[in-house]
């Protein structure tokens, strides 16, 4: 809950300094704040758990989702808000409590969808033009 | 037909009871024969016992003329060009009459190895066809295994033409199997989930049956129909009684209900009207002019279409098709249009499965409802696949599709120049949102494409190649491959997608697919179906008829080695409980050992290929099951894949 309580406030206060530099209001600009960074995690272990754990179910072996669950990786969005989702999900996703899956765990499998590869350009897909 | 050899097998048997009681000596004989006369009252014959020997002058052996003949005769005015079964003594009469009296054609026997698959193929064969196919069953365990694939029937509002055998008359049953395989009431196992229901006593009580039962099945909306006929019936020669008596009658198809003139008028009113409209089709498309006058209705409006795919509704290339983005399409509506929906209530609103299930509407308030579909000409109630009721704004009970000419031409009635020219900016609109969203589409297939297992995106994509200058059928669903197909394919043609299996009991897809291909295959059509693995195993036996009958059928497994639904079932609830997150594989996997779907197939006489891991392998093994399918024959590809 305090967790919560200090990330709201941060977007409140960063969307207000969005709000004050565009406007051209006031004095100096503040520059937009980026979330902060993910904890270090391994991606090896992030991958074998995204299997065993059951993500791969809805979001594929490579979390380039499907019917079931939308693409995860590569370029996920903030730790922070996948983090708050996966512990409380608000949609059909079912949740996975720190009870069943901690901290550490959840940092590997951040980094396994980073680790995620890009895929090819799809100009150069024949079978997709 | 003899007339000497004519002979009423009950008959008989009634005169030869009499000779014996009358030979007997007071004594033992005398109260059966007061009972008899007691239990007959005046002017009727006395009844017959059965435990004498016939005398030897009228100990017929033989008949050219058995009531399984002209029951062929009906079915032959039906115009069936199959019937399906897995073979029973208690059909034995009509199966030799099908057979040989009917020369096996018109109908032609289709051997199956389960009466699951003689009806969910039969299932198969109408939504290709457009016409019923027969199946015939033991009216007891026949109709057992059959159960499952006509209650789907049921769910999917497709008319199987179901005959069961039964032995009604007791004294004439042979000791053993035939009484474990006689009942009173053969379809009342089954009475919930279809329309209709008879047992003929007598020939020309079949005739009329038959026809009845046929008409009844295709009057919208469509369900199964059982006439249950009885062995005797069929086996017992024709007297010249009964011959005197028969007659064929003739079948008058019904038109399908449309919808109240007032409705449509109102419906029209409330369509032109509307800034954002939408159009929802699930079961719309009952016959190819379903999707012309679709497209004619979407056109007018210029109104976005999601197809729920329950038939083939609306080409998935037209740039009024809006499938992928229908959710937004109805949280922003203010008039929403259902064409024989399943459900209702779960296209406007959301339902979330947790711990304490919740629902909120998708749509925003004062949004306009429109229905129209002929389930609410019938909806029975034991099983509930009727889903929520809908709070809509105006019902019609009625064929959508029959109705759609009316609304049509009520709308064109009511639209004036400015109603024209906003319509014609909404088209530019939904035009552009169609065009981004095929491309995002695009670029999200890209994603894993060189993954093992092999991406569902990349196999559909493999398979487009290879197909889309062939005449092509998709015959199964695709839904548990992400609907790729949907989202890739070209979709354009009435015949090209055939929906789901209606009830979702598994084990349809592969025998549906048969059904379908077989309507096919006069055709020359490129029939593809995506066969699931934990499907494939319920009655793998399909696959025989499919070989033995020559049927083409290019078969590519979705195969992630399980009952996927399940497992994420089972997921959810382990997460829910906070315990074993890591054991949901436990009672839902196909796995250790793998099963190899192309060994299996092979033994069944199927050319088959597989297990394929590498995508790059997918295209070469694609190109020679289609040689093969072009030959005529089946051919089945095991692919590994991602789970969705």
């Amino acid at each position: 809950m305090k967790t919560r309580v200090i990330l709201g406030v941060f977007v409140v206060f960063w969307g207000l300094s969005i709000a004050v530099s565009v406007s051209g209001q006031g004095g100096t600009a503040v520059p937009a704040q980026k979330p902060p960074a993910a904890p270090k995690g391994n991606a090896e272990n992030g991958g074998k758990i995204f299997t065993s754990y059951g993500c791969y179910q809805c979001h594929g072996y490579e979390a380039q989702g499907g019917a079931a669950g939308p693409r995860l990786g590569p370029r996920p969005i903030a730790f922070a808000t996948l983090s708050r989702y996966v512990r409380a999900p608000t949609g059909q996703m079912p949740p996975y409590t720190a009870k069943v899956v901690s901290d550490a765990e959840m940092a590997d499998i951040y980094a396994f969808l980073q680790a995620r590869p890009e895929p090819p350009d799809v100009e150069n897909i024949p079978l997709l033009r | 037909m003899s007339e000497d050899l004519a002979v009423d097998r009950r008959g008989f048997l009634k005169s030869a009871a009499a000779t014996g009681a009358a030979a007997l000596v007071g004594g033992a004989a005398a109260p059966v024969a007061a009972q008899q006369a007691a239990a007959s009252g005046p002017a009727t014959a006395p009844i017959a016992a059965r435990e004498v020997d016939p005398p030897r002058e009228v100990d017929a052996l033989t008949t050219d003329r058995p009531g399984g003949d002209f029951m062929v005769d009906v079915l032959k005015t039906l115009d069936f060009e199959y019937i399906a079964s897995n073979p029973g003594s208690s059909f034995r009469g009509i199966h030799e009459s099908i057979i040989n009296y009917g020369n096996n054609r018109m109908p032609e026997f289709i051997t199956c190895c389960h009466e699951e698959s003689s009806v969910a193929m039969a299932h198969g064969y109408y939504k290709a066809e457009g016409k019923p196919m027969a199946a015939l069953c033991h009216g007891t365990v026949g109709l057992q295994h059959a159960a499952m694939a006509i209650y789907n029937a049921y769910c999917d509002r497709v008319p199987v033409y179901i005959l069961a055998g039964n032995s009604l008359d007791a004294t004439m049953r042979r000791p053993g199997v035939e009484w474990a395989h006689s009942v009173q009431d053969a379809a009342a196992m089954v009475r919930d989930y279809i329309k209709w229901d008879d047992l003929p006593v007598s020939l020309p009580h079949f005739a009329e049956s038959a026809v009845r039962a046929y008409k009844i099945a295709m009057t919208p909306p469509m369900m199964p129909v059982l006439v249950v006929i009885d062995g005797g019936l069929q086996e017992d020669p024709i007297s010249p009684e009964v011959k005197a008596r028969l007659r064929i009658p003739r079948l008058t198809l019904t038109s399908p209900p449309q919808g109240d003139a007032g409705a449509v008028a109102e419906a029209a009113r409330l369509l032109v009207a509307a800034e954002n409209p939408v159009i929802v089709a699930d079961r719309l498309a009952r016959t190819p002019a379903g999707m012309t006058r679709l497209i004619e209705l979407a056109e007018t409006l210029q109104a976005p279409v999601i197809d729920q795919g329950g038939r083939m509704n609306f080409p998935s290339r037209h740039p009024l098709n809006h499938s992928e983005g229908g959710r937004q399409l109805i949280a922003n509506a203010d008039v929403i249009l259902g064409l024989e929906l399943t459900d209702f209530w779960g296209t406007v609103d959301a339902f979330r499965d947790s711990l304490v299930r919740t629902s909120r509407p998708l749509t925003k308030p004062g949004t306009k409802l429109i229905s129209i579909t002929a389930a609410d000409l019938y909806t029975r109630g034991n099983y509930q696949d009727f889903q929520r009721y809908p709070e809509v704004d105006l019902a019609m009970a009625a064929d959508a599709e029959a109705t759609l000419p009316a609304l049509i031409e009520a709308c064109k009635r009511l639209i004036d120049a400015s109603r024209r020219s906003a319509f014609t900016e909404r088209g530019k609109r939904l035009a552009n949102t169609h065009h981004a969203m095929a491309e995002r589409t695009r670029n999200d297939a890209a994603f894993a494409w060189n993954a093992s297992p092999i991406s569902t995106a990349r196999v559909a994509a493999e398979l487009w190649a290879q197909i889309k200058t062939e005449d092509w059928a998709l015959v199964s669903e695709s839904g548990n491959m992400s609907d790729w197909p949907q989202r890739l394919w070209m979709f354009d043609k009435p015949y090209q997608h055939l929906g789901g299996s209606g009830g979702a009991g598994v084990g349809y897809g592969a025998p549906a697919a048969v059904g379908a291909a077989l309507a096919n295959k006069k055709r020359g059509r490129l029939s593809i179906t995506i066969q699931g693995d934990g499907d494939f195993m319920y009655a793998p036996g399909v696959w025989w008829t499919a070989a033995h009958h020559q049927i083409p059928l290019l078969a590519v497994m979705h195969n992630n080695r399980a009952y996927h639904q399940e497992v994420m079932h089972l997921q959810r609830m382990a997460n829910r409980h906070t315990r074993g997150i890591t054991r949901a594989h436990i009672g839902t996997t196909i796995d250790n050992p793998n099963i190899d779907y192309a060994k299996i197939a092979q033994g069944m006489g199927v050319h088959a290929q597989g297990p394929i891991t590498d995508p790059k392998d997918l295209g070469p093994a694609i190109k020679r099951a289609i040689d093969v399918v072009k030959r005529g024959e089946p051919s089945l590809i095991d692919v590994v894949t991602q789970p969705r």
